[in-house]
């Protein structure tokens, strides 16, 4: 199957000399089972920018999240964490797991699962401390959510929750943010809160933020890089490179259209394919 | 002084319930089997693991019908066969919630062959339904004085165990990736919690039966977690309701030789698991009326 790999020059374009890399991943193809849900994906960021990592579900969004973390081998391809391969529990990356089902009943504030995130992966029960404490704070105060610090997470709105995952990830000081469709079942309003709270954290933190979609509208405007990923290949540039009808047909292999409604970014199949194809609606 | 505090108790406490050996090792192995089910348990119902730790109480029969015949205390076959079980079930992929209950019912399936078996031949091999009730229903007041020891190191294993592996067992709990992202051996560590749990269900079986195990094990946490919002209180509480239900259920099931009419004596796992349920309905009470 000849598909042109539109990818290879726009994210070569995008790692210019001199520019920070805090992730770099160069050539990244992952098997499952046999069968190859990554191939050949590079893309690189830099302090401070949100890169937004767009595709359907299924695309591989979440495989290549879990590559970067090291959850999965990669059977060719590497990935740098600032420079250096990566190892397990690296302290440069924070993670926000998709779609954590928090039970009511689970006996945890807020302020212990940030606390989580400092020193879950210790052995023992956690100490309390002055610098705990203060140190956990910081992280809540960071996302707006001090208010929340006694509440049992159960109880929270997903918002919230998304809220107190963002601070957990944050309170050990990565330097990259990986977040796994933290917009999934948000409504509209929470969308916008958590996509700004993710911009202002990558400014004002110098953090990397790569945020996984399959809806592309949410972020808009606050993506500074798009890695777009359909059926195991990507492509990567800025949102105007990227999300354009030459681009992303090259990408899906077949005809496909980038239609803008009131602001908002369709990608719908074209018209000489007949099976229908949408990606990034409302 | 003395004779009045004692008609004063009587009431509360049967004649002679104080002096009793059979009662002092009751309380004894009660209130370890309280503590250790209270802090495993909460674990358990963190993990949403309630459903192993019910297969192990069931799966454990085998291994205590099979001490039976052999001669030996039923509490080294509960836990020979619950630790091998749960070595199993983690084998065979207890990782994913799906894996989890098919390995948990498969494993458990197999079990519950052999303790029929076991408790058939038990029951009609040594000529004595001894078998199946001490079995099935507990033994607290005809344990020997010899087997609290050995009751003090499973429980002290377990509850080490919980202890070295608690902020990791949270984590996982939440997620397994976040956890393996952060460097924690999720195999491990779920591993570490399954051999907990099939001491507590062990110790819990000899005490209330291999039946009821489940009840002291599950219920006292579920409570706790509807009363409390923190981790370390919630295993506080449920230690408590777990001790009150426990040495509640010895009084009274001693006390219950002397009510009429049949003065036959009723058997303590049912005053435990009725005390735990009352509790957990008590909780569910009192978070309505603060919601």
């Amino acid at each position: 199957m000849a598909v042109p790999r539109a990818g290879s020059t726009l994210s070569q374009a995008g790692t210019d000399a001199g520019r920070a890399e805090v992730l770099t991943v160069r050539g990244l193809s992952v098997s499952l089972g046999g069968r190859e849900v990554l191939h050949q994906v590079s893309f690189s960021m830099a302090p401070g920018e949100v890169t937004g990592l767009i595709g359907s579900n299924g695309a591989g969004k979440t495989t290549l999240l879990r590559a970067i973390l090291g959850l999965v081998t990669p059977t060719s391809g590497e990935v740098l964490i600032a420079g250096r391969p990566r190892s397990r529990r690296n302290p440069l990356v924070g993670y926000v797991p998709q779609r954590l089902t928090l039970d009511p009943d689970i006996p945890l504030r807020a302020r212990d699962l940030v606390g989580l995130g400092l020193d879950g992966h210790r052995f023992g029960a956690p100490w309390p401390s002055a610098a705990r404490r203060a140190s956990i704070d910081q992280a809540l105060a960071g996302v707006d959510a001090t208010h929340l610090a006694g509440a049992r997470v159960g109880k929270l709105s997903g918002g919230e929750q998304q809220r107190i995952m963002i601070a957990q990830a944050l309170i050990s000081r990565p330097r990259l943010l990986l977040l796994d469709e933290p917009l999934a079942n948000l409504d509209i309003r929470n969308e916008g809160e958590v996509v700004a709270l993710l911009a202002r954290i990558a400014a004002t933190e110098h953090v990397a933020v790569l945020i996984s979609a399959h809806d592309m509208n949410p972020l808009l405007g606050f993506m500074d890089r798009v890695v777009y990923i359909a059926a195991g290949r990507a492509t990567s540039g800025t949102a105007e490179e990227v999300v354009q009808t030459e681009t992303l047909s090259a990408l899906y292999g077949h005809r496909v259209d980038v239609v803008h409604v009131n602001g908002r970014v369709l990608v719908v199949a074209g018209r000489e394919d007949s099976h229908a194809h949408c990606d990034g609606g409302p | 002084m003395s004779a009045i505090v004692t008609s004063f108790t009587g009431g509360v406490f049967g004649p002679g319930f104080f002096s009793s050996p059979p009662v002092h090792v009751a309380l004894v192995v009660g209130g370890v089997v309280a503590v250790v089910s209270g802090v495993v348990g909460t674990f358990t119902v963190m993990r949403g693991q309630s459903f192993a730790g019910h297969a192990l109480s069931d799966i454990g029969t085998a291994g205590g019908a099979a001490a039976f015949l052999l001669g030996i205390s039923p509490l080294f076959g509960f836990t020979a066969m619950n630790v091998a079980a749960a070595g199993v079930m983690e084998t065979i992929g207890i990782r994913r919630p799906r894996g989890r209950d098919l390995a948990t019912g498969i494993v458990l399936g197999a079990g519950l062959g052999l303790a029929a078996a076991f408790l058939f031949l038990g029951t009609t091999e040594t000529s004595t339904t001894g078998a199946a009730v001490n079995v099935l229903f507990g033994s607290v007041f005809t344990l020997p004085t010899s087997i609290v020891p050995v009751i003090g190191i499973f429980g002290a294993v377990a509850l080490a165990l919980i202890a070295v592996l608690y902020r990791p067992l949270v984590l996982s709990s939440l997620s397994s990736d976040l956890a393996s992202a952060r460097g924690v051996p999720v195999r491990l560590v779920g591993l570490g919690h399954l051999l907990a749990l099939a001491l507590a269900v062990s110790l819990s079986a000899v005490t209330i039966g291999a039946i009821l195990s489940t009840a002291l094990l599950i219920g006292p946490p579920a409570a706790a977690l509807r009363l409390t919002k923190r981790t370390g209180w919630a295993i506080v509480v449920s230690c408590a309701i777990g001790l009150v239900a426990t040495w509640g259920g010895v009084l009274a099931s001693y006390d219950s030789y002397y009510w009429p009419p049949t003065h036959h004596g009723w058997p303590v796992s049912f005053f435990v698991v009725t005390l735990v349920l009352a509790f957990y309905v008590l909780a569910g009470a009192i978070t309505k009326a603060r919601a």
